[in-house]
């Protein structure tokens, strides 16, 4: 009996709840930690950024009216699928970033509770973020958080998976919807997480999935007049190019996250999840 | 020509003499004519030129003169912030909105176009169609958009329809001597087959059709590529063989840019530049504009736009 021939998996990107290859047509080598070729990944172009900007708006309204419980649902839908497929996760991330399976596990486990963590946030943020306001007069005063909108965000590129789940989570559990670059020299752990998203009962295009090279997408999208938020967590070290993204995207005054030193295995706290909300207040008159 | 449209039998002779349609053929001829690239300073004149022959459509059961005369204004002035894009060629209503958008858009020079004869099921007795015609001519209507009788056409009745658009075309005479164009609707969505389009498109521009066009914009199926090309490739023929130009409206379901480009690679290819004006090639559109808009402004900018930077309809 002959060896059998290896299926090859052909990695594509997530946008608006489908599977297109990047719309240049163009791909690049992923390789592991030690250079040996893994896979192809999509190399996306401005053009991919664009449609995903549009997918991302198209989904804004049904996933930002959606209910916070019915976000928490979902969000923890999407732990449930990712459990189911550990192990592929585990080796990705393994390859990806040279650990040994059992850091590798741990990353990936922590990750599925961050999203179980995130999940949990969805119906407590607006007691956190927001509240009833005292103020001197006969009226209710109450401050909500609401989503900021479309937010494009820039993957770390030093942990593949664990970092990405740490970037995407807290964005779209307040109910924004999302274009991410994924790290670009590890981004099969977030392709593969684009075929999670897609069965998890995740309206399509909340979460957008690209891969390629981040300095040549971070600027159209920084500069691109429909998105209202952008983090640049993958904005590795260099100074000059995090000022040029922040100076497009001040252009429309996105929200930006800048670029800082993050522990992704430490408790992540509100912060990330706060950055994205804008903050509604009502004032009402008390009754007679 | 005038002995075909003789009588029924010598018409259903003759439309069914034409040449059937290679469907594949057409289909395919429609595709790869979608594929040219068009970038730059060629992209930046056909948007210019696809805004200038847009036919800015509202048909809705709840049209009000305040929306109608908001739609005249971004006809006359696009972008507010840029006074370099071109006018649309037409704002087109409902035959009572024909005043109102009449009065809004002044001296202009956007035209007021205005569906008529039963818009858009066609489904009334000739007298009504008539008056419905003559109503909007009267309030100012520079174009009327008709309806075919599909009914009479899928069953044969191939005469009944020629001299309904014949009688259509009379009623839009004015006063003056003078004449509002006309526009006749195939409602292609609902013709079935290709063989059908071409038929139809003869027997439209034998009665006197000034422009012909795909769609309401009310059924499932509207404008497409394969069909508009038919259409253009009829009006060749009829300009070929009597010396008649005739102008193409695909309207309904063309949403993009793209899409918008995609068609005027048709007609160039199909009619040559003579058509490449809002005299003889129009788009019945509502949404089009802002997405031309868009690109419009990502040309000029740089960076891409966002439907916060165009006016909501």
């Amino acid at each position: 009996m002959s060896d059998r021939l290896r299926v090859f998996k052909t990695y594509k990107l997530y946008v608006g709840g489908k599977f297109p290859r990047s719309e240049s047509g163009r791909v690049y080598e992923v390789t592991d930690a030690k250079g040996k070729w893994l896979a192809n990944a999509p190399l996306s172009s401005r053009k991919d950024a664009r449609d995903a900007v549009v997918a991302a708006r198209k989904a804004f309204g049904g996933w930002s009216g959606a209910t916070a419980y019915n976000r928490g649902q979902i969000l923890y839908r999407i732990a449930e699928m990712l459990e189911g497929r550990r192990e592929q996760f585990v080796s990705e991330v393994a390859d990806a970033e040279g650990l040994s399976k059992s850091k590798a596990a741990a990353q990936v486990d922590a990750a599925i509770d961050r999203w179980v963590w995130y999940a949990g946030w969805s119906d407590k943020i607006a007691q956190v973020a927001g509240g009833a306001n005292p103020v001197a007069g006969p009226y209710f005063n109450l401050s909500t958080p609401e989503p900021t909108g479309v937010v494009a965000v820039l993957a770390p590129q030093e942990s593949s998976f664990l970092g990405l789940v740490s970037v995407i989570a807290p964005a779209i559990v307040t109910g924004n919807t999302v274009v991410v670059v994924a790290s670009e020299r590890a981004p099969l752990p977030a392709l593969s997480l684009g075929e999670v998203l897609a069965t998890s009962d995740l309206p399509g295009g909340v979460v957008n999935v690209l891969s390629g090279r981040t300095a040549e997408i971070a600027g159209p999208l920084a500069a691109h007049q429909d998105v209202n938020a952008i983090d640049l967590a993958g904005v590795s070290g260099d100074a000059e190019e995090a000022t040029a993204l922040e100076t497009a995207a001040a252009d429309n005054l996105k929200r930006t996250l800048r670029p800082q030193a993050v522990d992704w295995s430490a408790d992540p706290g509100t912060g990330r999840m706060l950055a994205f909300l804008e903050t509604k207040t009502v004032w009402h008159p008390m009754g007679v | 020509m005038a002995d075909v449209t003789a009588d029924d039998r010598a018409l259903r002779r003759f439309l069914h003499g034409l040449p059937g349609v290679d469907a594949v053929g057409l289909q395919a001829r429609a595709a790869a004519l979608g594929t040219r690239s068009i970038k730059n300073t060629a992209k930046a004149y056909a948007i210019d030129l696809a805004i200038s022959m847009i036919d800015l459509t509202t048909l809705e059961g709840a049209d009000t003169p305040g929306k109608v005369r908001a739609l005249c204004a971004k006809g006359v002035n696009p972008d507010p912030t840029d006074r370099t894009v071109p006018k649309v060629a037409a704002i087109c209503v409902y035959p009572d909105m024909v005043a109102t958008a009449k009065e809004a858009l002044g001296a202009s020079g956007v035209h007021v176009a205005s569906v008529a004869t039963a818009f858009p099921a066609g489904r009334a007795a000739l007298p009504v169609k008539l008056a419905d015609t003559r109503d909007a001519v009267a309030a100012g209507a520079d174009e009327i958009d008709m309806v075919i009788d599909r009914g009479a056409f899928l069953s044969g009745r191939y005469l009944e329809v020629f001299e309904e658009i014949k009688a259509v075309k009379e009623a839009c005479v004015r006063e003056d001597g003078s004449a509002a164009h006309l526009k006749v609707i195939f409602e292609t969505g609902e013709l079935q087959t290709y063989d059908n389009v071409r038929r139809v498109s003869w027997l439209a521009m034998l009665a006197g059709a000034d422009f012909i066009k795909t769609s309401t914009g009310k059924v499932g199926v509207n404008a497409t590529p394969p069909v508009t090309l038919l259409m253009l490739e009829a009006v060749r023929d009829f300009h070929a063989q009597l010396g008649v130009q005739v102008g193409v409206k695909p309207a309904g379901g063309i949403r993009t840019s793209k899409d918008a480009i995609k068609y005027l690679v048709m007609v160039n290819e199909t009619l040559g530049e003579e058509w490449l004006t809002a005299d003889w090639f129009r788009f019945g559109a509502s949404s089009l504009l802002n997405d031309l808009l868009m690109q419009r402004q990502k040309l000029s900018s740089g960076r891409y736009s966002g439907p916060d930077y165009v006016t909501v309809d």
